[in-house]
């Protein structure tokens, strides 16, 4: 009884702990987001409403902000984003790439509304877009995982193949190669961002096969659990994710989308505010990576100098040369990928076994 | 090879034992002549609950109890609407899968990104010395036990005891069990209530066991196999077993193909379970006989006795 | 003790009474909710249930949910009547986007004026497609027809992934998921600039009229309904159930097919992977509620829409969370499936009889 009885003292709890709210007031700025999933995630939805807290907490004094989890892409998504543009919303984060369209046709019946979509590549005059550069964060990664390797084999848990994905898989090999000349990257698609379930099943299954490292582009803290069950390595996806697995992360890429979002809000409050594309990277700030944890001091020092000069310029993770699957050269030594290489990246580089799903 | 194929199958028997719950629950409920098709939201309530069960009591096989516990309390409500209140199954059984996904993720919110002590399997092997054969057969939990335990006895209640043959009786005529004094809402009840119990369960075993953690609608689609498996199965237990380690399988064999570097089996290989119950269901209808024998003739048609 | 008797005759006022029976619950059961959440509940209730309904915005956005429910559901209804269970809507609204959109994908830069109505035409026979092969299997191999359809919807959505992911894949679109976008002769227009109410609303209109015709004045519809009551009756009277087997899936197939080009061409505007929020399986429920009546149907898809718009604005002006919407919409739904007795029985006060009865 004693149980039950704490139970329900639990579920009362939490039903009275939805009393948060935005605190309707008239003359502040309305900001706001349309998320894809619940901000509780833990990885792509968790990161876009840190940010939109940290511009409560800057400018909280001038700006409210309010945001709807949970909108499916499709037919849904055009009438919530057109919602926050009626309900006074002066800037709208959309923060999905299949918002794409209906941001735009929403741009189009408000354009005094300004829109912000992120990973997109179609803009308007009040739509802006915005992503960020995290097969840097991917390099890092490669170089702790060829130092730290033993089998010298990575498991990859891939989402779907679009060029973000392919492009942290190149990254991520580049980065490995440096250490480990010989390592093998294994990647495995699951066809899903969010999927607890298949994400832990593709983990185990790449652990089966020998590899002794996990690494993901999905977004929950599945695959990292199932390797801290088998006590291996792995990396956390979009924020920080040590709570889950203390003895397990080796580090994680960081979506740190605030400074962006702070920025853009104060460029709407002055009026400077003008469609545009940023990519940024660690240099601005926008990608940051989690502390160097469960690692030789030697290997961390080589993380925090590859970090550093990635983030200063010093180095860029695509330096030629670099070699496609075919031994064909698409970099060329000294030089450097540019973005549009990047921005549309559909193979894999030399190194990486299998095929590329079409 | 044995050192890819143990821990393949390992992942092969858990990946089922959410599918053996929750199909075997069905499949009891089936047989006496209902037609639940609110797996899916049992299933998630069954896995929040277990989940906020595990982490209040700090026991997560208090959690799954829990979740078994909420399972049937979902399903009650359609027993109630369906059964007492002679409402449409199909629709109120799609209301189900609606109000439990709403509920889970409401109740759920606060524990998302939550940690447990999950539960463990009764004995692990020396990292050092690799799988063995040993770990096939004593290496699960003891809820994938528990799983293949429960669908084994229903498999005997069935097709031995006398309460499984009456409980046969109302799903093929209603009507004639009631003439014979058989307390055909009473039974149907406590079919509903079973599959329930079954449903949460294998929710609870998510939440718990598989990936332990609460995520919203993280049984992704687990409730909607769980009823193809059924008729994939031909309501026969035993087939129950066969089918979710098949669709549990065909997921794990699917991925370590990729990481051997067979090529991406794309939405085709996908589409092969849903395919192949299509073939069974045809199969097994077609032969009039043995549909008789195995599909009970009363599903999903409402009763009421006019006394 | 309470019980339940049939009504002889059907009547009228509990026809009218167990709707407003099942609303005042609602509220009642919405109070507690909101209460419990630290809400004012008449203010939510006025959001969830009213708002919608008081602005151009609002039943522009009703109109465009309610349609393809509507339409879907009309059609289920025949199939319904008749005793044949097709569940697997959802399948045939993707099959029918699929034909139908795919004209558009392939005649991407045409201008031509009949492109979108032979996409129309085209959307109602990938529906009834998809529909045939349930009623083939079940008329030659008396194969169960819910499951079938039901196993048919995960094909459907497969088919659909694999083609957006795959072959019809727009070249321009950076490697992720979706076709181009339709060229505007593909586009449903709309009626006014600033809401997105389009043509396919008079379809959505238009077609519970031509249904209730079609049921209650012609012969088809005298067989529908005989068939579906007094099964060994209609054989009498030469209707032959392998016949109302395919008609009435041809007819569900068709309608579902329509909803779904209706809605890659009028509210997407391309094919992507996400093109139905669950519309087939939540016009199930609309069919029932609306009493498999064309025009109970038509106010069934109304209300339904009226939750979905509801919750999406209690998100955004009241800060409630997604979860409840569901909760909520679940409880609805019991509600009115519950309260529906009441127009086929009525409750009776009498005294337990004698065991000799039982």
């Amino acid at each position: 009884m004693k149980i039950l009885h704490r139970v329900a003292v639990a579920l009362f709890a939490t039903l009275l702990s939805f009393g948060v709210s935005t605190s309707a007031s008239a003359d502040k700025t309305k900001v706001g987001f349309i998320y894809i999933g619940p901000p509780g995630d833990h990885g792509w939805t968790y990161a876009h409403d840190q940010a939109r807290l940290e511009i409560e907490k800057e400018l909280g004094d001038q700006v409210q902000t309010t945001f709807v989890e949970g909108v499916p892409e499709g037919p849904d998504a055009e009438r919530a984003i057109a919602k926050l543009a009626q309900t006074g919303h002066k800037l709208i984060f959309t923060t999905s790439f299949g918002y794409m369209e209906p941001t735009l046709k929403a741009a189009k019946r408000f354009p005094d509304v300004k829109f912000e979509h992120a990973t997109g590549y179609k803009r308007a005059d009040n739509v802006a877009t915005y992503s960020a550069r995290f097969y840097e964060g991917r390099y890092v990664q490669g170089v702790i995982a060829g130092k730290v390797s033993k089998s010298g084999v990575i498991g990859y848990i891939a989402s779907f193949p679009i060029p973000e994905v392919v492009r942290g898989i190149n990254a991520f090999m580049l980065g490995a190669h440096t250490q480990n000349p010989n390592i093998k990257v294994k990647v495995v698609w699951v066809f899903s961002w969010y999927d607890p379930g298949k994400e832990a099943d593709a983990a185990k299954v790449l652990m089966d096969q020998g590899a002794d490292i996990i690494t993901q582009h999905t977004d929950s803290t599945a695959a990292l659990q199932a390797a801290a069950d088998r006590g291996i390595h792995a990396f956390g996806q979009a924020s920080d994710m040590i709570q889950f697995a203390p003895k397990t992360q080796l580090t994680a890429i960081i979506d740190a989308w605030g400074p962006y979002y702070v920025a853009r809000t104060k460029a709407l409050l002055d009026g400077s505010w003008k469609s545009q594309d940023t990519w940024d990277g660690m240099g601005a700030g926008m990608v940051v990576m989690a502390p160097f944890t469960n690692m030789p001091s030697d290997v961390a020092a080589l993380a925090q100098k590859t970090y550093d000069d990635l983030r200063t310029g010093k180095l860029h993770a695509f330096s030629g040369p670099i070699n496609d699957q075919s031994g064909k050269q698409v970099v060329a030594a000294g030089a450097v990928a540019d973005d549009g290489m990047l921005a549309g990246m559909n193979f894999y580089i030399e190194g990486i076994d299998g095929e590329l799903p079409k | 090879m044995l050192d890819l194929i143990i821990p393949s199958m390992m992942t092969m028997m858990t990946a089922a034992t959410p599918l053996i719950f929750a199909a075997t629950g069905e499949l009891v409920c089936e047989k006496s002549g209902v037609l639940n098709l609110g797996v899916e939201g049992m299933m998630l309530v069954g896995a929040v609950f277990g989940f906020i069960g595990a982490t209040v009591t700090g026991d997560a096989y208090v959690g799954f109890l829990i979740g078994g516990f909420s399972g049937i309390m979902a399903s009650l409500i359609f027993a109630v609407l369906t059964l007492l209140l002679v409402s449409n199954q199909v629709a109120t059984g799609l209301a189900l899968t609606i109000f439990g996904t709403g509920l889970s993720a409401l109740v759920g919110a606060d524990y998302v990104g939550e940690t447990i002590d999950r539960i463990r399997p009764l004995y692990v092997p020396n990292a050092a010395d690799g799988p063995n054969v040993i770990q096939l057969f004593l290496g699960h939990d003891p809820v994938v036990y528990l799983g293949v335990l429960v669908l084994l006895a229903c498999a005997g209640f069935l097709s031995r005891s006398r309460w499984g043959m009456i409980l046969r009786a109302v799903g093929d005529s209603d009507v004639s069990a009631h003439a014979i004094g058989y307390p055909v809402i009473r039974i149907r009840f406590a079919a509903v209530a079973f599959g329930g119990l079954m449903a949460g369960l294998g929710g609870a075993y998510l939440s718990l066991a598989y990936t332990p953690l609460w995520a919203e609608n993280m049984s992704a689609g687990r409730g909607w196999i769980a009823l193809a498996l059924v008729v994939f199965a031909s309501w026969r237990p035993i087939r129950v077993l066969f089918g979710a380690v098949l669709f549990g399988g065909i997921t794990i064999v699917q991925l370590n193909a990729q990481a051997i570097g067979l090529g991406i089996p794309g939405a085709v290989m996908s589409m092969l379970p849903y395919l192949a119950t299509i073939v069974v269901l045809v199969l097994i209808s077609s032969n009039a006989t043995r549909i008789r024998l195995n599909a009970p003739a009363c599903l999903a048609q409402p009763f009421r006795p006019e006394r | 003790m309470l019980r339940l008797e049939p009504r002889a005759s059907h009547s009228v006022l509990a026809a009218w009474l167990s709707p407003l029976v099942a609303l005042v619950m609602t509220v009642i059961t919405g109070t507690v909710i909101f209460i419990a959440m630290g809400k004012d509940p008449a203010a939510t209730l006025y959001i969830y249930f009213l708002q919608p309904l008081v602005s151009a915005s609002g039943l522009s956005e009703v109109a465009v949910k309610a349609g393809p429910l509507v339409l879907i559901a009309t059609g289920l209804s025949f199939g319904f009547r008749a005793g044949v269970w097709n569940i697997g809507a959802e399948g045939q609204y993707i099959l029918g986007a699929i034909v139908g959109g795919g004209l558009a994908v392939f005649f991407h830069d045409s201008t031509n004026a009949l492109l979108l109505p032979s996409m129309l035409a085209l959307g109602i026979v990938g529906g009834m497609i998809w529909a045939a092969i349930p009623a083939l299997l079940k008329t030659r191999f008396n194969a169960n027809e819910i499951l079938v359809s039901l196993m048919l919807v995960y094909i459907a959505e497969l088919l659909l992934v694999y083609l957006v992911h795959g072959p019809w894949r727009n070249p321009q679109g950076w490697g992720f998921p979706g076709t181009r976008t339709f060229p505007d002769a593909a586009v449903l227009p709309v009626f006014f600039a600033q809401h997105r109410l389009h043509w396919g609303l008079i379809l959505a209109l238009a077609t519970p009229f031509l249904a209730w015709f079609l049921v209650a004045k012609t012969r088809f519809g005298f067989r529908v309904r005989l068939f579906g009551s007094a099964p060994l009756a209609a054989r009498h009277a030469g209707v032959r159930s392998t016949r109302m087997i395919w008609m009435t899936l041809l007819i569900g197939g068709g309608l579902a097919g329509l909803a779904g080009v209706i809605e890659a061409s009028g509210t997407i505007g391309q094919l992507m992977p996400n093109i139905s929020p669950g519309y087939g399986f939540t016009a199930i429920i609309v069919a029932f509620l609306g009493r498999l009546h064309p025009l109970g149907i038509l106010l069934a898809g109304v209300v339904i829409a009226v939750t979905y718009i509801g919750g999406e604005n209690a998100q955004i002006v009241a800060g409630l969370p997604k979860a409840v919407t569901g909760l909520f919409q679940g409880v609805i739904l019991f509600y009115l499936l519950a309260f529906d007795l009441v127009t086929r029985y009525r409750l009776v006060f009498r005294r337990e009889r004698g065991p000799e009865h039982a």
